[in-house]
This record gives C-alpha cells, sequence and structure tokens, in this order.
C-alpha cells in the first residue's frame, strides 16, 4: 500500500468519523481557550455544540450500513453510530444539567467541559472498537478522564477519597485488562476482534486466560459484582450530574464494546455460564445492599450495578435478541438515570450538604417542588421496571431473549430481585410525597428556583421515558445491527 | 349494533381526562371535570351494552374493539381491544363506579385533590385496559398500571399506618406479576417458535389456538395463578387485603374491593383456563380448597373483628372465595354465577365501603363499639347500609343470591371438582356471611343511643343518596332479573368451556398418541388396526354416538 493511497482513505476515514474527532479538537480548543480567558461564558456552549453536532450527525446514520474505519480499527455507521449517539445524547444533557450545578458548589471551571469531550472521546473510541488496542486506548482515555471528574471538588475530602480509590481500583482493572489483551493476542496473533476466533489454534488455554483477564477489565468498568466495590464511593463523592454522566455514558461504552467482543471474537456459547452467575450477583447484591442506603446518591449507585445485572442478563442470552435487547436497555437507562440524578442535583439546593444528604431530609418536597417531583415518579418507577413505561420494556427486551435461550431461572432470579427493587425506589416517593415535612432542614424556606434549562432536560428525559414505553420501534432499531451485516461489511 | 372503536373510547376517555385534570387551573375544577369525563364514560360503555350482540360469536374477534400491530416486527404484540360476554359486565361495573367514587370523594379528600383525581382517572383506564384487553403484552402492560395510582392513592390520602399498607399492597402484587411476565415471556416464544412462524406473540386468540405441551403448562399456569390469586386474594395470600383496605381513602377502597379484586379472578377466566385447560383442570380441585378454606376462614375472622371497614375487608376475601370455588368448577352454571358474582361483589361491597365511609366522616371512628342504635339518628344510612348488607349475604331476591345460588349449584354438580363434601362446606360460608354481617348491623344500628356524639350525627345529604341509589336499584334488578345479564355472557361462557374441553381432549388424545408410538413394536400394545367402513355401517344400526361405537368395538 503506497503512501498516497493510505492518505486519501485516512481523509475518508476522517470524514466518516467526523463527530469523534470534532469532539476531540474541540476538546483542545476548550483547553487552549480556558489558558487564554479564564472560565469564559462561551466554554460550556462550545462543549454543547459539539456534543449536538455529534449527537445529530449519529442519529442519522444509525439507518446507515455499518462499516470500520482507520484500517478496521474502529467501527462506524449502525450499532457503532447508535452507540455513539447515546454517549453524545448522555454528555450533552449532563453539560446542560452540570453548568448551574457547578456554579452554585462554587467549582464552575473550564477544564470541566474539556474533561467531558475527552471522556466521550474515549467512550467512543471504547464503544466503537474493533480491534483490542483500540479497545485498550479508548477504555484509558476515558477512564482517566473519570478520574478527574470525580475528584473536581478538590476541597470536598469524601470527593478526593472516591476519585484517589477509582484511580487505584481502575488502575488495577486496567492492568488485568491489558494482561488479558497480551494473552489473547499471544494465542492468536491478531489484534482484530474478527479474525480472533478462526485464529485460536492450539492455544486454548492461553486465549481463555486471556478473554477471563479482559473480561475482569470490562466488568470492573460495568461494575458488576464482584468488581463493583468502587462505586457506590465514587457515585456519592462526585459531582452529582456528572455521575449521571459516568454511570450512563461509560456504561454505554464499556457494554457496546463487550457486545462485540461476545458477538465477534467470542461467538461460541462457553461464555454464557460465567456471565449468567455474574449477572445473578450483580442483580442480587445491587438490590439487596441497595435496601439498606440511606444516602440518595448510594442508593443510586446501588440501582445501577443491578442495572448492570440485568444488562449482563441480555448478554448471557448470547444471542442477537439479546444484544440489542442490552443496547436498548442502554438507552432507556441512560434516560432514566440522567434524569433521576438530575433531579437529585437540583434537590441539593444549599450546596453544602451535597454528598451528605440523606433521603429523609428530602421529606414532603413533593409539594413544594412538584415538577422535579412528579418527574422522579417517572424515573423512579421507570428504574422499578413499570409499563408502561421505558423501564418495563427494557426489561422485557433483556429477560426475553434470556428465557427464549432457556436461562428461565436466570430471568425469575431477575425479576424477583427488580420486585425487590421497587421498594427502595418508592421509598423515595414516600419521603417526597407521603412523609410530613422533616422540620430540621424547614423545607419551607427552600427558595431555590429550578434552572429553566435543566427543567427542560428533566422534562425531555421524562417524555423520552414514556416514549421509550409506549412506542418500542427502537427494538427494531436495535435489532437491525446484528442481522449478520456486521461480519458481512469487514473487509 | 356495532359502535367502531368503542372499546378504546371507554378505556382512554378517563386518560383524557386525567390531562386535562393536570392542566386545570383551580383546584375546584378539578373535581367536576373528574366528574363529568367518567359520566360521560359510563354513557359510553351503556353503548357497549346495547350494542353488544352475542348472537355473534366472539370466538375469533371481540365486538366492538381495536387491533393494531404495537411492537415492530420482531414482535407479534398488538393492541387489541374489544368486548365480549366475559367482560362486558366487568367494564360497566369500573364505569360505574369511576364517577360514584368521585362523588363520595367530594368532601372528603380536601388535600392534593388535583393529584388525587388525576390519578384516579389513570387508574380507571388501567383497570378497564385490563378487562378489555385481548393480548396478553396489553393486559399486563394495564395490570401493572392499575399499581401506580392505587399507591399512591392509598399512601398519600390513607390512614396511620398508609405507607406500610401501600408497600405491603404493591410489593406483593408486583412479586406476583412479575413472576407471571417471565411465564408471559415464556409462552409467548414458545408459541410464537410453534404456531407464528417464529414470532414472539401474545394475540390472545393465537395464544388459545396453540396446544401448549402438557408437560409446560404445569409451571406456566403456575406463575400466571400466583399472580391472579395474590390479586382476588386467594387464601393464603390475602393478608395485603386488609391492610390495603382498612388505610386507603373510601374511594380507594371502592375501586379496590368493586374492580381491583376482580382483575384477579378475569385473568383466572380469560387466560389460566383457557391457555392452560390441562393443568387448570389438574390443580382445580387445590384452588378450590384454598377456596373454600378462604370462604370460612376469612368469615371467621370477619366474626372478630372490632373494626366495621376490615369486617368488610375480609368480607370480601370471603365473597372472592365463592368466586374462585365457581371458575374451577368448569361448568356453564358455575362460571355464569361467577361472572355475575363478581360484579355483585362489586356493587354490594363497594357499596358497604362507600357508607362505612360516610360514617368514619361523621364520627372519625370505624369501631363498632363507638356506634350503637345509630339506626335513631341516622335513619337513611342504616336503610342503605342494611340494603347492601342484606345484599352481601346473599338475602334471595337482591344480587348476591343469584351468584352464590349458581356457583354453589355449579360447583355441587362439578365433574372436575366431584365432591359435593367441598361446596357443602362452601354453603355453610354464606351461613357465617349472614352471621357476622347481621351481627355488625347489630352492633352499630340497633339498641340504644348511648354514645351522646351518635345521637347528633348528621344523616345522608343529596349528594351521598345520588350515589347510592344507583347502588340499590342495580341490587334489586340483579336480583329480581339477573336474566337479561346473564344472557348477555352465556353464549361466551359456553364457547369459552368447549374449548377449554376440546384442547384437554386434544392434549388427552396427543399423550396417547405418544404412548402408540412408543410401544407400538411391543406386541402387547397393539392397536387394532379400524375398519373405517364396519364403524360407520355399525353406526347407523345402533345409532350410537361414534364414542359409544367406538368403545363397543373395545377401541377406547
Amino acid at each position: 500500500m503506497d503512501l498516497t493511497q493510505s492518505f486519501s482513505s485516512l481523509g475518508a476515514d476522517i470524514i466518516v468519523s467526523a463527530p469523534l474527532v470534532l469532539t476531540m479538537v474541540m476538546g483542545l480548543v476548550i483547553v487552549v481557550l480556558d489558558a487564554f480567558r479564564r472560565n469564559h461564558v462561551a466554554t460550556p456552549w462550545i462543549a454543547a455544540l459539539t456534543l449536538a453536532f455529534g449527537l445529530v450527525m449519529e442519529i442519522t446514520r444509525i439507518g446507515a450500513a455499518s462499516g470500520t474505519a482507520y484500517y478496521d480499527l474502529l467501527r462506524v455507521g449502525g450499532m457503532a453510530a447508535y452507540v455513539n449517539a447515546l454517549i453524545f445524547g448522555s454528555g450533552l444533557l449532563t453539560v446542560i444539567l452540570a453548568r448551574p450545578y457547578l456554579e452554585s458548589i462554587g467549582h464552575h471551571i473550564g477544564e470541566v467541559y474539556a474533561l467531558i469531550l475527552f471522556a466521550s472521546t474515549g467512550m467512543i473510541v471504547l464503544g466503537t472498537a474493533n480491534s483490542l488496542i483500540t479497545i485498550f486506548v479508548g477504555f484509558e482515555t476515558m477512564s482517566i478522564c473519570l478520574y478527574i471528574l470525580t475528584g473536581l471538588v478538590r476541597t470536598n475530602q469524601g470527593a478526593t477519597e472516591s476519585a484517589l480509590k477509582y484511580f487505584l481500583l481502575g488502575a488495577f482493572a486496567t492492568g488485568f485488562l491489558l494482561y488479558g489483551i497480551a494473552l489473547m493476542y499471544g494465542a492468536t496473533g491478531t489484534m482484530y476482534l474478527h479474525e480472533m476466533q478462526s485464529a485460536v489454534g492450539d492455544h486454548q488455554t492461553m486465549f481463555r486466560s486471556g478473554v477471563g483477564l479482559l473480561l475482569v477489565g470490562f466488568l470492573f468498568k460495568v461494575s458488576a459484582v464482584p468488581f463493583h466495590m468502587w462505586t457506590p464511593d465514587v457515585y456519592q463523592g462526585a459531582p452529582t450530574p456528572l455521575v449521571g454522566y459516568m454511570s450512563t455514558a461509560s456504561k454505554s461504552a464499556a457494554f457496546a464494546s463487550l457486545i462485540l467482543v461476545l458477538y465477534l471474537a467470542l461467538p461460541s456459547t462457553q461464555w454464557i455460564g460465567v456471565v449468567a452467575v455474574i449477572a445473578l450477583l450483580t442483580m442480587v447484591i445491587g438490590n439487596v445492599i441497595a435496601l439498606a442506603q440511606t444516602n440518595v446518591k448510594r442508593m443510586l449507585a446501588y440501582s445501577s450495578i443491578a442495572h448492570a445485572g440485568y444488562i449482563l442478563v441480555g448478554l448471557a442470552a448470547g444471542s442477537p435478541e439479546g444484544y440489542s435487547g442490552a443496547l436498548f436497555y442502554l438507552l432507556v437507562y441512560t434516560v432514566m438515570n440522567i434524569g433521576a440524578f438530575g433531579v437529585i442535583a437540583l434537590l441539593e439546593w444549599d450546596g453544602t450538604q451535597g454528598s451528605e444528604q440523606s433521603l429523609d431530609s428530602l421529606s414532603g418536597i413533593g409539594y413544594k417542588k412538584p415538577l422535579l417531583a412528579w418527574s422522579m415518579v417517572f424515573f423512579m418507577f421507570g428504574l422499578a421496571g413499570f409499563p408502561p413505561l421505558g423501564g418495563f420494556i427494557g426489561k422485557v427486551a433483556v429477560f426475553g431473549p434470556a428465557i427464549h435461550s432457556g436461562l428461565t431461572w436466570l430471568a425469575i432470579v431477575g425479576v424477583l430481585t427488580s420486585a425487590v427493587s421497587a421498594y427502595y425506589y418508592l421509598r423515595v416517593l414516600v419521603v417526597f410525597f407521603m412523609k410530613e415535612s422533616n422540620p430540621d432542614v424547614a423545607t419551607d424556606n427552600i427558595t431555590f428556583s429550578v434552572p429553566g434549562m435543566s427543567a427542560a432536560v428533566i422534562v425531555l428525559c421524562v417524555i423520552m421515558l414514556i416514549v421509550l414505553g409506549i412506542v418500542p420501534t427502537f427494538l427494531d432499531v436495535t435489532a437491525s445491527f446484528f442481522d449478520g451485516n456486521m461480519l458481512a461489511t469487514l473487509p | 349494533m356495532n359502535i367502531p372503536h368503542l372499546t378504546s373510547i371507554v378505556i382512554f376517555l378517563p386518560m383524557v381526562g386525567a390531562i386535562l385534570t393536570i392542566l386545570a387551573r383551580r383546584t375546584e375544577q378539578v373535581k367536576w371535570v373528574a366528574l363529568v369525563v367518567t359520566s360521560v364514560t359510563f354513557l359510553a360503555s351503556l353503548g357497549l351494552y346495547v350494542g353488544f350482540d352475542p348472537g355473534i360469536s366472539t370466538a375469533s374477534s371481540p365486538q366492538m374493539g381495536d387491533v393494531a400491530l404495537w411492537f415492530p416486527v420482531a414482535f407479534d404484540i398488538k393492541y387489541f381491544v374489544g368486548i365480549d360476554g366475559l367482560n362486558l359486565l366487568l367494564v360497566l361495573l369500573t364505569t360505574l363506579l369511576g364517577p360514584i367514587v368521585i362523588l363520595s370523594s367530594w368532601t372528603s379528600i380536601k388535600e392534593h385533590q388535583k393529584a388525587y383525581y388525576t390519578l384516579l382517572l389513570v387508574l380507571q383506564t388501567g383497570v378497564t385496559g385490563v378487562f378489555t384487553s385481548y393480548d396478553l403484552f396489553l393486559f399486563y402492560v394495564f395490570f401493572e398500571l392499575t399499581l401506580i395510582p392505587m399507591y399512591f392513592i392509598i399512601g398519600i390520602w390513607g390512614g396511620e399506618n398508609r405507607i406500610y399498607a401501600a408497600f405491603k399492597f404493591i410489593i406483593y402484587t408486583l412479586v406476583g406479576s412479575l413472576l407471571m411476565l417471565v411465564a408471559l415471556l415464556a409462552l409467548g416464544f414458545m408459541a410464537g417458535d410453534a404456531i407464528n412462524g417464529g414470532v414472539f406473540t401474545t394475540d390472545w386468540y393465537k395464544l388459545v389456538s396453540y396446544n401448549i405441551p402438557v408437560s409446560s403448562q404445569g409451571w406456566l399456569f403456575l406463575l400466571f395463578a400466583l399472580a391472579f390469586a395474590i390479586k382476588i386474594p386467594l387464601f393464603p395470600l390475602h393478608t395485603w387485603l386488609p391492610d390495603a383496605h382498612v388505610q386507603a381513602p373510601t374511594g380507594g377502597s371502592v375501586i379496590l374491593a368493586g374492580v381491583l379484586l376482580k382483575m384477579g379472578t378475569y385473568g383466572l377466566v380469560r387466560f389460566c383456563l383457557p391457555l392452560f385447560p390441562v393443568a387448570s383442570q389438574k390443580y382445580a380441585m387445590m384452588f378450590a380448597v384454598l377456596a373454600v378454606i378462604g370462604i370460612l376462614y376469612a368469615a371467621l375472622v370477619c366474626r372478630a373483628q372490632t373494626d366495621v371497614k376490615k369486617l368488610v375487608a375480609y368480607s370480601s376475601v370471603s365473597h372472592l372465595g365463592f368466586v374462585v370455588l365457581g371458575i374451577f368448577a368448569f361448568n356453564v352454571e358455575a362460571m355464569q354465577g361467577a361472572l355475575i358474582q363478581m360484579v355483585n361483589h362489586g356493587i354490594s361491597t363497594g357499596a358497604l365501603f362507600l357508607i362505612v365511609g360516610m360514617m368514619y366522616e361523621r364520627r372519625h371512628t370505624r369501631l363498632m363499639k363507638d356506634y350503637g342504635g345509630i339506626a335513631k339518628s341516622v335513619p337513611i344510612l342504616s336503610f342503605f347500609m342494611i340494603f347492601a348488607v342484606l345484599a352481601s349475604a346473599g338475602l334471595p331476591g337482591l344480587n348476591g343470591f343469584v351468584g352464590e345460588f349458581l356457583i354453589l349449584i355449579g360447583a355441587f354438580k362439578s365433574s372436575v371438582l366431584g365432591s359435593p363434601m367441598l361446596v357443602a362446606l362452601a354453603t355453610t360460608g354464606v351461613i357465617l356471611a349472614a352471621v357476622y354481617l347481621l351481627w355488625m348491623v347489630y352492633r352499630i344500628f340497633w339498641g340504644s343511643l348511648e354514645n351522646e356524639e351518635n345521637a347528633s350525627m348528621a344523616d345522608l345529604n343529596g349528594r351521598e343518596i345520588g350515589l347510592l341509589v344507583p347502588l340499590v336499584l342495580l341490587m334489586i334488578i340483579l336480583g329480581v332479573a339477573p336474566n337479561p345479564f346473564l344472557e348477555k355472557s352465556e353464549p361466551a361462557v359456553r364457547d369459552l368451556l368447549e374449548l377449554i374441553e376440546s384442547k384437554r381432549a386434544a392434549a388427552e388424545s396427543e399423550s396417547s398418541l405418544e404412548f402408540e408410538y412408543r410401544y407400538a413394536d411391543t406386541p402387547e400394545f397393539r392397536v387394532p388396526e379400524i375398519d373405517e367402513a364396519a364403524l360407520k355401517a355399525a353406526r347407523k344400526i345402533t345409532g350410537a354416538s361414534a364414542e359409544e361405537t367406538e368403545s363397543s368395538f373395545g377401541l377406547k
């Protein structure tokens, strides 16, 4: 391949991956701008517009055929476009929610937006990776940005602690991932996911060890049990709107990548048992421990662990149906979780409470802030999986394929744990609506006003949640990714 | 007379009303909007009653319904609603109770009125949807949709212990219905792979046409029946009910007893029996025994109550035991009785809860010892209460008698249950009902007026009389002339039972075929060859039916 040819293909690659490239470049622009004009008013707008551009671009390409770019290192179109749209959407909503929040806690700094853009870049590289090396690059780019975002509020001891904890454990997980990649490469001689299966040959043991270690890295990122320990601390310590971003976008990326690995590199069913057991543990432990939480953010952290379990059920089905269900679930989960963390962020009205806020301090808020509280009703019922909201269709989309694949026992455990989950989700609503106002915190004196843009994001999430529940055509979209073309379009 | 889309209109009018109440500017407007919307819905549902023609078979499609594909291509899940003989009366009951509940809450609900009426309207949409769905998935969606408003109605406007009751209500029901969801999905895939070209389906008509393998019927049936048994509630799963009823505001209790419990019994009739005929007959005895235990146990518990609302709540467990007994008797009388008894219970227990609510509003106590002799101070209230009590106790000439009588007759001659002793035990439940209800009347209404406060109790006002009169009229009409109502449901009930029987027979012959295949080579089990011509000739000569001839040939 001569040089001119490779340059011309590079140009084409840059065009098809324009949102990714633009996100990275605009992140750099913000860094430079921030160096000269500290906390310029345009900074959040640059980030928001970049993410919005990416979102629109990727949505238009969801229907397009999938392909690869950069010498098969990255996937574009189809499923890749869908995952990118999730990441951009999550980032965009977060940027809108984060600005007033960070201003209110006095940590509104330009770097946040650059970090969100860089993290999105990493997530996109991870979520669309077609090669082990791209997986690692995306994984690290994403993780490092998230470590910094977690410890953003330097003055808060809890935040610093959680950032350090996240970093140390995360570094460990990355080590596992890298070791796994090395072993897989050693066994197969290739980095490309789609070539892996045919190249394993005689090195089964080495390959399997590699896959096991790789899975550890992924399961850490999606906070599956037993690699979930970091989640509650990090969620509690990090700035609330950013938790919404971390819990959704990074999960979307990691799960998308895991699905590609399972679908392209490990089509055999030998991993189903492992994934099924992990899913079971994750659902049970996440939901049961969430019952005991008194802090809203910790509760939502355990809830997000449990939701990782539900998504793993879809993966454990080991069928295109299950993968498409999991991708659909990620969309619903993004909408619900960004909304829920958004509401919690807005309810941390005096800034000082922040991560220490207990559920009981919010009692009676339902009649003070009806818009936020009733939105929370939708998010909580959505997370608990009640119809006619998207959360229900999501559960059907992951449990259904599992049942179809003969994992009825897993689905039964899953629904029972989700009945458990109803208890702690509804407890939030009990506090909001059914308890007398807490005299200690004098909610009567709440005077904060909800910023218009934030309210708009919350309402948008509610509408999306209802639409996803009533118009489930999105399932068709996610199902279309696995019609066989994904393998066929590879050169 | 076929009015297109009428079912959908009846389902979604309250939802439209809910949107209107959210948009309403002033709080006073809200209850008027709710009242008007539910009244219009009731009038529209009368169109269903008039328009429904029992002469037209609903064996292939319901009447006045709508069907549209709801889910994407990969799933054959439909928006499929309509009316047939099984659900017509329950829909009418729901729409009738709608305005009555709103009127009953007129002055008793003072706080957060907007939310209350909005939730009531959403609840009505959910319940109507449950009764009219012909798609299992859609049914499930409506079934769960009813939980959310009821949870808030108990939890926000309920009594002192409301949060506990609301949780108990929702968690209990949720465990059952989520397990049903697993069964539903398994069934959908199973049927889809077998009869629908590999496409997941929950279309009721497709599902009933599919003979589910006998080996899978058992666990599927039990998961479905568990969800319904919790909802009904069948002994020993009834413990959520007294809490929910006692804590719920009057309107909530009326809806809960009047229609929500019927979703369980209706689910048994609509789904469990026709989908799993073999399993449901196999477990019929178990359910009948639990039903009879429930009838007697709840009646005895009623006798021990001091709280009048709790007494009425437990009486629901007892009365619904009769309905379950009727359902599992598998004959026309009992099934008809069960259907009409669902309506009867909604009317008479609804009325009881309404009146108890009115008493509570006046005296703020539900304990029987705080009353006594109030017939003198509130004669009109007492009249209505005693009327409702007599209907509930099954006095001949009033509605309760018709249903219980049909159920007991049917159960007595049921070949599936085949246990007259059990039915005799159930019959004592009728006597016990008279005992505890009349004892309650005695303690509250008769005797001397000892408590000063009772002497000055205000009697019913025009609004309260107005909302009780339709119920009392229905008690009389259903009691004296039940036939017009029974006629509406009879063809559907016959179709259903025939369907169950033919499916059961098919499953049996299938299993005997398996037997034949397995032992075809062993000489002991060689099947005699059938000479069709000889069979026909013999049939002609003897005039006997096919089965008899075959049996005389030694074939069966």
